[in-house]
C-alpha cells in the first residue's frame, strides 16, 4: 500500500507535535506573576484617572471661588483628618508587612497584618462616619457650596474604596486561614495590597487639598 | 527580593511617611501666599512616591509596570491643564 505509506509519511512524530498545555492562562507561573501585576497597575492608572475628575474639578473651582474653599476647608477638623491620614500610611505599612511575609511562608505574621490592616480600615471608616454625621447634623450637605460638593463626592468615592480594600482583605484573609497561599502562591495577596496602597496613595492627596488647603 | 532587612526597611519607610505627615500638617500653619498649594502638593507627591517605590514595590518593576504607573499622571496632567485652559480663557461665559 504505497498510498498509505505516503499518509503516515504526512504525520508528525509525536515529539514534533506542540506540547499540550495544562496551565490555563499562562505558561509558566512567573509569567502569570508579573501578568497580573501588570494587569493590576493598569487597573490603578483607570483608579487614578478616576479620581482625576474630582481633582480637575477642585483645582478649577478653587482656582474661581478661593475664599469658598479656604472657608470651607477651615470648617473641616484637622485632627480627625490627620488621625485617619496616620491610621492610612500605618495599614498601608502593615498590608507591605504581608506581603513581604507571604514570599517567607510567615502565614501568622501574614494573618496578623491582614487584620491589623483590615481593623485601621474600620476604625477610618468609623472616624469618617462621625465626621460626615457631624457635618449633615449642622445642616451641611453636599448642596451647601461647591466645596462640599466636591468634599462629599472625593471623600465618599474614596470611602467606596475603603470597603472594597476591606472586602478584598477580608477575602485574602480567609484563603489564608485556608492554606491558600504561600510562598509558591502569592500573587492574589501582592495585587490585594497594591489596591490598599492606592486607597492610601488617593488620601494622601485629598487630606491637604480638603483639609488643610 | 525579600530579606532580613525588608522589614526593618518597611519601618524606616513608615518612619519616614510620619515625619512627613507633620510636615504636611506644619506647613500648612504657615501662608505662604500662592505657595501654599504647591508646597503641600509637592510634599504630597513626596509621599506618594515614597509609598510607589518601596510600599507598592516600583523600585523592583521593569520598564513596562513603570509607563503604566506613571502615564496616568501625565493624562491627569493633560485634564486638568487643558480644562483650566477652557475655562479661564473664556471670552463669552
Amino acid at each position: 500500500m504505497p498510498f498509505m505509506k505516503f499518509v503516515k509519511s504526512l504525520a508528525l512524530p509525536s515529539e514534533m507535535l506542540p506540547p499540550i498545555i495544562e496551565e490555563e492562562s499562562h505558561f509558566d507561573p512567573e509569567t502569570e506573576h508579573s501578568a497580573a501585576k501588570l494587569g493590576m497597575w493598569l487597573f490603578l492608572a483607570t483608579e487614578l484617572l478616576l479620581f482625576g475628575g474630582l481633582f480637575a474639578a477642585y483645582a478649577i473651582f478653587r482656582a474661581k471661588y478661593p475664599e469658598m474653599f479656604l472657608e470651607g476647608s477651615a470648617s473641616l477638623d484637622v485632627v480627625l483628618g490627620t488621625v485617619n491620614t496616620v491610621i492610612l500610611i500605618f495599614s498601608s505599612y502593615t498590608v507591605a508587612i504581608a506581603v513581604s511575609a507571604i514570599q517567607e511562608n510567615r502565614i501568622r505574621l501574614v494573618k496578623w497584618m491582614l487584620w491589623i490592616t483590615i481593623i485601621c480600615a474600620a476604625i477610618f471608616a468609623v472616624n469618617k462616619y462621625f465626621e460626615y454625621s457631624y457635618k449633615i447634623s449642622n445642616g451641611i450637605t453636599p448642596g451647601t457650596d461647591i466645596f462640599y460638593s466636591i468634599y462629599y463626592a472625593a471623600t465618599g468615592v474614596h470611602m467606596l474604596h475603603v470597603f472594597i480594600g476591606m472586602a478584598v482583605l477580608g477575602v485574602l484573609l480567609k484563603k489564608v486561614n485556608e492554606g491558600r497561599y504561600h510562598k509558591g502562591n502569592f500573587t492574589a495577596i501582592e495585587i490585594g495590597g497594591l489596591y490598599w496602597h492606592l486607597v492610601d496613595l488617593i488620601w494622601i492627596y485629598l487630606f491637604p487639598l480638603l483639609y488643610l488647603a | 527580593m525579600v530579606n532580613s532587612n525588608t522589614y526593618k526597611q518597611y519601618f524606616n519607610i513608615w518612619l519616614l511617611l510620619m515625619f512627613l505627615t507633620v510636615i504636611t500638617v506644619g506647613a500648612a500653619q504657615f501662608d505662604f501666599g500662592s505657595l501654599n498649594i504647591p508646597i503641600a502638593m509637592l510634599i504630597a507627591s513626596i509621599k506618594a512616591g515614597v509609598v510607589a517605590l518601596h510600599f507598592m514595590h516600583l523600585k523592583y518593576e521593569d520598564g513596562m509596570t513603570w509607563i503604566f504607573a506613571t502615564y496616568p499622571i501625565f493624562l491627569l496632567f493633560l485634564l486638568i491643564a487643558f480644562s483650566a485652559t477652557d475655562i479661564f480663557t473664556r471670552v463669552v461665559n
